[in-house]
């Protein structure tokens, strides 16, 4: 059955499966458990299995995400949610030095089946302290998976995955999806974590982006037709590992390679897909691979010069012409 | 207590005693190279508080921590091997000396970034609460570690839900060479635990049955369900921070004598305080083994040859062990790949 739902109404369901399926899993954060999570995702979950299992904690990012690493050593399950990912600068150490490495520092005794969720992107006006992309960061950790799912159906998928994984997985959601509709079929059986999709199909550039960026990518697309481009939009799903055939295919398909990205383009995520692609695939490219990215600027306050930092319909649009004007 | 539990402590006491002293060996001929950071001087802590542990409790240590993971039964032979780099190691060769783990032990690792030994403890009292189990997790320490976030965030958790956490600072007075009244607006850690509601005590921690009584006390406190406790224990070390501290192989007080002639040292030794003064020396007192020695020997419980027994003993054991280390097999990078992936389990990525 095929149901319109928010996409934390996708997350929430995603919990409250796993959380009932296996007692081990716990989740654990600010606000999580009585207020029912600051995006509504643990909405009712509180009520229905109690505060060890749903922990509220202390505003203690360092040290709770760290106690969700210790646990996991010992066969638990924690879901971690960082309120935001801005409040992830402080749990880094157990994220990048914990985590990812205690199963690798033991010669491989330590199972790691911890998830660690965050919002992140540019919202509305939230400031330059609240507007943080660091898939870049996380990105450069081996130990570390990252999934980043664009619609309901996917953070529904990847969550369920993430929790039952005995690794180390990293959701990076996006603070303007969690109240964006779509479409979840619940039984309907899902690709493997990490593969990319093509969400448009066409044969004249591939643009290869994820999480918010997707639907502006989409809708670009749209109106790149008016022009007669017919852009291939493919939506990564994940950022480590990178599904490379998928975009391969596409590329020796459309032979035109446009990365749109939110972070900004120096050394972004950008930089490592148009990287690998070119490495892969350059003797099937005709033109040299683009990016679109956010400006080197923290995030203005001010709305309009905010719209200006990060990719707009329009510079995807005019990037998607350049590359491919004879 | 009974002897033969006495004499099972002085054992771990001297072979941790050989064992760090080959180590440095080893490392000075090239065979342990990266940190190595040595437990001379404070082997009362480690053997006292692990003695009083049960086989289901969990162990949280730092990078000082060859010591704790000898007394808790990991092969004197696989613990050098770590040291050594080899494939044998008790964590294959991955992590080195900062970093053994033994699963099977609970040992659950040592950490090397100071302060993250509080929220891995305070995750694994975490699960034992979440399933009502009679076990407790052995959270150690040093007395730089508790000006680091995680030190009050984790305290302020672990009191909050009353987590099985024993809380064990081994209080050797320096953060490498920022000695403790320079690191800490109160000098007395067990103090700071108030903060937090957490019953706390100070121990002298050279005195490894005074350190072996406190922990049942406070272990017996964490069984009944009474939440986390803290034991400060005074202790010292002899060498150098780790063998990059040129404090290890000289004598402290000669380099101090020296120090003090030069005019421009005198102002630095001042603002640095590296070396223990003679005075410092005196506050810890005689070195815990001895104290141990003495006390097990005129209480009539162990005669001169057995305590010669036992030295041989230790010493055959480390000598078995860097055998063991230098005989065997580097691990390779399948085996880095293996150890990176272990927790795949089929899972198909892409
Ligand atoms: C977060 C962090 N900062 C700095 C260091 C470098 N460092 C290693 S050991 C140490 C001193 C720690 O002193 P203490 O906690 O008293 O332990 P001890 O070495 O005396 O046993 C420092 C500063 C580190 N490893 N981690
Ligand atoms: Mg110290």
């Amino acid at each position: 059955m095929v149901e319109q739902v928010y996409y934390w109404q996708a997350l929430n369901r995603a919990l409250d499966i796993e959380l009932a399926a296996d007692e081990s899993v716990i989740v654990l954060g600010e606000d999580v458990g009585l207020f029912g999570g600051s995006y509504r995702v643990t909405d009712g979950l509180y009520a229905k299995y109690g505060e060890w299992r749903l922990r509220d904690t202390p505003i203690s990012e360092g040290s709770f995400t760290g106690l969700a690493v210790g646990a996991a050593m010992v066969g638990l399950r924690p879901v971690v949610e960082l309120m935001t990912i801005n409040f992830a600068l402080l749990a880094l150490d157990p994220i990048i030095n914990m985590a990812a490495k205690v199963p690798f520092m033991s010669g491989g005794q330590f199972p790691m089946p911890l998830v660690v969720r965050m919002p992140g992107g540019v919202a509305k006006q939230l400031a330059a302290q609240h507007s943080q992309r660091l898939e870049q960061t996380l990105m450069n950790v081996p130990g570390l998976r990252i999934a980043v799912p664009a619609t309901p159906q996917d953070a529904y998928w990847q969550l369920r995955q993430a929790i039952r994984s005995d690794e180390p997985i990293i959701i990076l959601e996006h603070e303007l999806l969690y109240f964006s509709k779509g479409p979840l079929e619940v039984g309907l059986e899902a690709p493997p974590m990490h593969r990319a999709q093509v969400r448009r199909e066409g044969t004249d550039l591939s643009i290869v982006t994820y999480s918010g960026m997707l639907d502006v990518s989409l809708r670009a697309a749209e109106q790149l037709t008016e022009k007669g481009i017919e852009a291939e939009v493919i939506d990564l799903r994940s950022l480590r590992p990178i599904d490379w055939d998928t975009c391969s295919a596409s590329l020796e398909k459309t032979h035109r390679l446009l990365v749109v990205e939110e972070d900004s383009r120096f050394a972004g995520a950008g930089a490592e897909i148009a990287a690998g692609l070119t490495e892969r695939c350059f003797f099937n490219l005709d033109a040299a691979p683009q990016r679109v990215a956010a400006l080197e600027l923290p995030i203005p306050f001010n709305a309009s010069l905010e719209a200006a930092s990060i990719p707009r319909i329009a510079d995807i649009i005019a990037a998607a012409e350049k590359l491919c004007s004879p | 207590m009974e002897s033969d539990l006495l004499k099972n402590i002085l054992r771990d006491m001297l072979l941790a005693r050989a064992f760090e002293e080959r180590a440095a060996q080893e490392y000075a001929t090239g065979n342990i190279a990266g940190f190595l950071h040595l437990y001379p001087g404070e082997e009362a802590v480690a053997v006292g508080v692990l003695r009083a542990a049960e086989p289901a409790d969990y162990i949280v240590s730092t990078y000082r921590e060859h010591v704790h993971a000898l007394v808790r039964g990991i092969p004197a032979t696989v613990v050098m091997a770590e040291l050594f780099g080899k494939k044998t190691g008790c964590s294959g060769g991955m992590g080195g000396s900062m970093h053994l783990f033994d699963r099977e032990r609970r040992f659950m690792g040592g950490y090397a970034i100071v302060g993250e030994t509080f929220p891995i403890a305070t995750g694994i009292g975490y699960a034992i609460a979440l399933r009502e189990q009679p076990e407790a997790v052995i959270c150690f320490f040093g007395d730089g570690a508790v000006n680091q976030g995680t030190f009050h965030e984790s305290l302020n958790m672990a009191a909050l839900w009353k987590l099985p956490v024993l809380f064990v600072c081994e209080n050797n007075h320096y953060q490498i060479g920022t000695e403790i009244h320079r690191h800490s607006a109160v000098t007395e850690v067990y103090k700071r635990a108030s903060g937090y509601r957490i019953p706390a005590q100070r121990i002298d921690g050279m005195d490894v049955l005074a350190v072996h009584s406190a922990t049942q006390e406070a272990l017996a406190q964490i069984r009944a369900g009474n939440g986390p406790q803290l034991l400060e224990f005074e202790t010292y070390r002899f060498r150098g921070h780790s063998m990059a501290d040129p404090g290890s192989y000289r004598p402290k007080l000669e380099i101090q004598a020296y120090e003090n002639e030069d005019p421009v040292k005198v102002a630095i030794a001042e603002t640095l305080a590296v070396y223990p003064s003679t005075e410092q020396l005196a506050a810890v007192g005689v070195d815990n083994i001895e104290r141990l020695q003495g006390h097990l020997h005129s209480g009539g419980q162990l005669t001169l040859e057995q305590l010669a027994a036992i030295k041989a003993e230790v010493s055959e054991e480390v000598e078995a062990a860097v055998r063991f280390a230098s005989d065997s097999a580097e691990p390779t990078l399948a085996d880095a790949e293996a150890a990176l992936t272990c927790n795949r389990r089929g899972e198909v990525l892409v």
